[in-house]
C-alpha cells in the first residue's frame, strides 16, 4: 500500500537530524498559527498563493531563496565545523554517512534552490517592468514554474524528516548513484526534487523569452534593452537549451534504478562517463545562467552609482552573448582526468581560458563606467566593488584550472573547491544582495537600513576571504574535498582557519536578518515616495514604488538606452491626464494545484507507491484540462479605478486638456 | 492639439472612440512624424504571436531533449553486451508501415488545418478524428513491436544498446500519447465553443507540435531502424 515507506524511515535515532526536524516542524507550526491567528489564509490564498502577478511572484522567490540560504548555510556550518574537529583521533560529530549527505544537500540546495529562485526572482520582480511590459508574456505559466521550484524545495526538506538525502555529492555521479551502490531513496529524492523544479525552470525560460522578444515598450529595439534585460534574456536562452539536457540525464539515471536499464552502470554495456559528458552539458553552461543575469546587476548598478551611462553597452552585449556561447563549448573541463587525450583536453582547455576574454571585457568596463564618474558607495556599490575584486581573484585561479597539466594536479582537491566559490560567492551570492538592497526599494516600497547592510557586506567580504583562502592553501597541499576526516598535521590549523570564516560569515547573514527586521520597523521613514530613490536610468524607476498591479498606467515610448534618464532629461511629464481600461489576467490556483500534484507523484516515486503516482499524475492532467475549458480568465481594470491608483501615487493631472 | 483620429493631451497621446482599426497605423505615422511622443495610452499585444512564439521556443527544448536521447543512442548503440543487435531485432516493413501511419496523419493533421483556415469547424474535427486514428495506429504497433522485443528476452535491461533503444523510441511514442490527448481535448472544445481564437490559436499549437513528433520519428527512423539494419 505505502512502497517502501514505513515508520522506520523517520530517523529517530539520529539526535541532530532529529533536532533540525524538530525546528522546521515548529518553525512551520508557528507560520501557520500566526497565519490562522491573523485570519490571513484568504488573503494569503487569493492575493499570494494563486497570484499570476510577476511582482509578488519574484517575492515568493525570494522568499523561498531566502529560507533555502539558511538551510544551505546550516549545511554548510556543519561541514566547516566538522572538519575543523574531526583530525588525528577526534573523529568529529557527524558519522561519514551523514557528513556526505550534508555536502549532497548544500550543493543542490545552494544552486537549485538558493541561487536558482534568488535570480529567477530577481528577473520576475524587474525584467518586465525595465522593458515597459505588464505583465510576462504567459502569467499562470510564471506561477506554476514558482510552484514546481518550489515543490523540489519541500521535497529536499522532508528528505530530511522521512528517509535520508543522496550521499552522492551535488551531481550524483554513476556509478555511486546507482541501485547497487546507493540502494536507499536518497538519490531517488534528489533526482525527483531536481526533475520538478528543472521543468518548472525550464517554462520559466520559455516564458521570460517570449516577454523579451514580444513585449518590450514601443522604441525599445534590441540594442536599447537595459543590459539586465539582455543578460537575462541569454540566461534564459541557456535554460532552454540545457535544461532539457539535464531532464535527460536524471531520466537516464531514473530509469537505471527503476526499471534496471543500463545507461550508467558497470555491467552489461553501460557507460558512466557518459553521465558526466551529459550533466555538464547541463552543468556549466548553469554556472552562466546564474552569473550572466547577476552581470546585468551589476552593469545596472554601476552606471547608476556613478551618475554616468554605462561604458561599452555594445561589447558589454556582444561579451554577453558571447559567453553564452562559449559556456557550451567547455563543459569538459569539469573531467580533463577522464582521460579522453591530449588533444581533445587541449581543445577544451583553450575555449575555458577564452571565456576570460569577454569576462575581462565586462570588468574593464565597469571599471571604465566608474573612472570619472561621481561614485557613490552606498551598499549595493560596496557589494559590486567587492564582487570586482573577489571574482577577479575567483576567475584567475579558474584559468589556472583550465590548464589540463595544473587540473591533473588539482582536480577534486580543496583547490577546485576554493575557486568554485570563489565565484559564485564573490560573483553571483554578492551580485544576489547588490541586486536585492538595489532593487527592494522598487520591490517593497521602503529602503533597506544602510548602516546594518555595510556591517553585513563587511563580514561576508572578510568571512568569505577568511573561509576561502585557507582552502586554496589545503587544495595545494593535497587535501581532497569532501573529506569526514583526515590525520595530516599540517591541515589542521587551516581548516580551523576556515570555520573561523565561515563563522564570521554567519555574522553577516544574522546582521542581514537584522537589516530586514529594522527595516521593516522603520519603515516610515524609508519610504519612496518618488519611484525613483537612486536617480535610476532604466524603466523600473519610472513606476511608483512598489508598481501597481498593471505596472504602467501608460506605456512609455523608448528613445534611448538609458530610456528613463532620456525622459527626466527632457523634462518628460510622468503625471497623465487620461486613462484607459487595462486588461489585466484573473489569478488562478491552476498553477499551485499542478504543482501540488507534481510534488505528490514525486513523492509517490521516491517511495514506489506506484498507485499514488498514477493518482498524482491523473489530477495534474484533470487539473490542465480544467483549466483549458477555463474562458474566464482576464478581466479590464476600470479607467476609473486606474486613476484613482495613480492618484494614490501624485501620478494624475490636475486637469486635462 | 487634434490630428485626426489621434488627441494630443499633454504629452501623451490618445485615440478617439471608434478608430480603434486605424489606431496601429495612426500612432505609427505619427511616431515616424517626429512629434514628441513620450507615452501609449492604448496599448495592445497580438496575443495568439506571442503563444504561437512560446510554443516554437518550448518544441525547441523539446528537441534539444531528444538529442540528448540521440546522442545517447548514438554511443550506446554498439554496447549490446553479448545480447541482440539492432540487425536481429528490427523487422523492416513493419516500422515502415508505423511510418506511413506516421506521415499521413501528418497529412491528414494538414488537411485538419487548411479547413480551421476555411472556417470549417466540422470538417476540422473530421480531419483530426482522421489523424487520431492514424496515430493510434501507430501506437498500436509501436507497443506490439516493444512486447514482442521483451517476450523474447530484448527487453531494456538486456543491454545498455536496448536501454537506450527503448527510451529514445518510447519517449517519442510517449509524445505522440500526449499528442493523442491534446487533439482529444480540442476536439471537444471545438465541438461545443466552435472554431474560436482561443481554439484556433491552440489548433496550431498541436499541429506545429504533431509535424514536430514526426520530424523526430524521421530522425528515429533513419538513424535507429535503417543504420540499424545496416551495421
Amino acid at each position: 500500500m505505502f512502497g517502501k515507506l514505513t515508520l522506520s524511515a523517520i530517523p529517530f535515532n539520529i539526535p541532530i537530524v532529529m533536532g533540525a526536524v524538530a525546528f522546521m516542524v515548529l518553525g512551520a507550526i508557528a507560520v501557520l498559527g500566526i497565519i490562522t491567528y491573523l485570519g490571513k489564509w484568504k488573503y494569503l490564498w487569493t492575493e499570494w498563493l494563486t497570484s499570476v502577478d510577476h511582482k509578488k511572484i519574484g517575492i515568493m522567490y525570494l522568499i523561498l531563496a531566502t529560507v533555502m540560504l539558511l538551510r544551505g548555510f546550516a549545511d554548510a556550518i556543519m561541514m566547516r565545523s566538522q572538519q575543523a574537529l574531526s583530525y588525528g583521533s577526534n573523529m568529529g560529530y557527524l558519522p561519514p554517512e551523514h557528513f556526505d549527505q550534508v555536502f549532497s544537500a548544500h550543493g543542490t540546495i545552494m544552486i537549485f534552490f538558493m541561487a536558482m529562485p534568488f535570480i529567477i526572482g530577481l528577473m520576475n520582480c524587474i525584467l518586465p517592468l525595465q522593458i515597459g511590459a505588464r505583465d510576462v508574456a504567459f502569467p499562470m505559466l510564471n506561477n506554476l514554474s514558482f510552484w514546481l521550484t518550489a515543490g523540489g524545495a519541500v521535497l529536499i526538506n522532508v528528505s530530511l524528516a522521512i528517509g535520508n538525502f543522496s550521499r552522492t555529492g551535488w551531481l550524483a555521479y554513476p556509478p555511486l548513484s546507482e541501485l547497487h551502490y546507493s540502494p536507499g531513496v536518497g538519490v531517488d529524492y534528489y533526482i525527483w526534487a531536481l526533475q520538478i523544479s528543472g521543468i518548472g525552470t525550464t517554462l520559466t525560460g520559455v516564458n521570460f523569452i517570449a516577454t523579451i522578444l514580444k513585449m518590450r515598450a514601443p522604441g525599445m529595439t534590441l540594442m536599447r534593452m537595459p543590459v539586465f534585460t539582455w543578460a537575462s534574456l541569454c540566461a534564459n536562452i541557456l535554460i532552454v537549451a540545457t535544461f532539457p539536457i539535464l531532464t535527460v540525464t536524471l531520466g537516464l539515471l531514473a530509469l537505471d534504478r527503476y526499471l534496471g536499464m543500463h545507461f550508467f552502470t558497470n555491467s552489461l554495456g553501460g557507460d558512466p562517463m557518459m553521465y558526466l559528458n551529459l550533466i555538464w552539458i547541463w552543468g556549466h553552461p548553469e554556472v552562466y545562467i546564474l552569473m550572466l543575469p547577476i552581470f546585468g546587476v551589476y552593469s545596472e548598478i554601476v552606471p547608476t552609482f556613478s551618475g554616468k551611462p554605462l561604458f561599452g553597452y555594445t561589447s558589454m552585449v556582444w561579451a554577453t552573448m558571447g559567453i553564452a556561447l562559449l559556456s557550451m563549448l567547455v563543459w569538459l573541463h569539469h573531467f580533463f582526468t577522464m582521460g579522453s587525450g591530449g588533444n581533445v583536453n587541449a581543445f577544451f582547455g583553450i575555449t575555458t581560458m577564452i571565456i576570460s576574454v569577454p569576462t575581462g571585457v565586462k570588468i574593464f568596463n565597469w571599471i571604465f563606467t566608474m573612472y570619472r564618474g561621481r561614485v557613490r558607495f552606498e551598499t549595493p556599490m560596496l557589494w559590486t566593488v567587492g564582487f570586482l575584486i573577489t571574482f577577479t581573484i575567483g576567475g584567475m585561479t579558474g584559468v589556472l584550472l583550465a590548464e589540463p597539466p595544473a587540473d591533473f594536479v588539482l582536480h577534486n582537491s580543496l583547490f577546485l573547491v576554493a575557486h568554485f566559490h570563489n565565484v559564485i560567492i564573490g560573483g553571483v551570492v554578492f551580485g544576489v544582495f547588490a541586486g536585492l538592497t538595489y532593487w527592494f526599494p522598487k520591490i517593497f516600497g521602503f529602503r533597506l537600513n544602510e548602516r546594518i547592510g555595510r556591517w553585513a557586506f563587511w563580514c561576508w567580504l572578510i568571512g568569505f576571504y577568511v573561509a576561502f583562502m585557507p582552502l586554496y592553501a589545503l587544495g595545494l597541499m593535497g587535501a581532497t574535498r569532501r573529506m569526514d576526516h583526515y590525520d595530516v598535521a599540517a591541515w589542521h590549523p587551516l581548516f580551523i582557519v576556515a570555520a573561523i570564516g565561515s563563522g564570521i560569515i554567519f555574522v553577516g547573514i544574522m546582521l542581514q536578518l537584522a537589516q530586514l527586521v529594522v527595516s521593516i520597523m522603520q519603515r516610515e521613514q524609508t519610504r519612496d515616495t518618488t519611484g525613483d530613490v537612486w536617480n535610476g536610468r532604466t524603466l523600473e524607476w519610472s513606476v511608483p514604488s512598489p508598481a501597481p498591479a498593471y505596472n504602467f498606467a501608460r506605456i512609455p515610448v523608448v528613445r534611448d538606452i538609458d530610456a528613463f534618464w532620456d525622459m527626466k532629461q527632457r523634462g518628460v511629464d510622468l503625471k497623465s491626464a487620461t486613462f484607459v481600461p487595462i486588461h489585466m489576467p484573473r489569478n488562478s490556483a491552476t498553477g499551485f494545484l499542478i504543482a501540488g500534484f507534481a510534488f505528490v507523484v514525486a513523492f509517490a516515486m521516491v517511495w514506489h507507491i506506484w498507485w499514488l503516482a498514477i493518482a498524482g499524475l491523473a489530477g495534474a492532467l484533470v487539473t490542465l484540462i480544467r483549466h483549458a475549458f477555463n474562458d474566464d480568465r482576464d478581466y479590464h481594470l476600470g479607467a476609473d479605478e486606474v486613476r484613482r491608483i495613480e492618484a494614490l501615487h501624485g501620478r494624475v493631472q490636475a486637469r486635462s486638456m | 492639439m487634434s490630428n485626426g483620429p489621434i488627441v494630443v493631451q499633454g504629452s501623451s497621446l490618445a485615440l478617439k472612440p471608434g478608430y480603434a482599426d486605424h489606431a496601429a497605423d495612426a500612432l505609427r505615422d505619427l511616431r515616424q512624424s517626429g512629434d514628441a511622443v513620450d507615452f501609449e495610452v492604448e496599448h495592445h499585444h497580438d496575443v495568439a504571436s506571442t503563444i504561437q512564439l512560446g510554443f516554437w521556443i518550448y518544441l525547441m527544448s523539446d528537441c534539444l531533449l531528444f538529442s540528448g536521447l540521440f546522442a545517447t543512442y548514438a554511443v550506446l548503440s554498439g554496447h549490446t553486451a553479448g545480447g541482440p543487435s539492432g540487425s536481429q531485432l528490427f523487422d523492416l516493413p513493419s516500422v515502415l508501415v508505423e511510418t506511413m501511419f506516421l506521415l499521413f496523419s501528418s497529412f491528414t493533421c494538414g488537411l485538419a488545418t487548411l479547413s480551421m483556415n476555411a472556417n470549417k469547424a466540422r470538417a476540422t474535427v473530421g480531419w483530426f478524428a482522421v489523424t487520431f486514428l492514424l496515430g493510434l495506429g501507430f501506437l498500436i504497433m509501436e507497443v506490439r513491436e516493444f512486447a514482442h522485443m521483451v517476450s523474447i528476452g530484448a527487453g531494456p535491461s538486456r543491454s545498455a544498446f536496448l536501454s537506450s533503444f527503448f527510451t529514445l523510441v518510447a519517449t517519442h511514442g510517449l509524445h505522440v500519447t500526449c499528442g493523442l490527448i491534446f487533439m482529444a481535448v480540442m476536439m471537444v472544445a471545438v465541438l461545443r465553443k466552435g472554431l474560436t481564437d482561443t481554439n484556433r490559436a491552440r489548433l496550431n499549437c498541436l499541429s506545429l507540435f504533431w509535424h514536430f513528433l514526426d520530424i523526430i520519428w524521421v530522425g528515429v527512423f533513419s538513424l535507429v531502424y535503417l543504420f540499424g539494419v545496416v551495421h
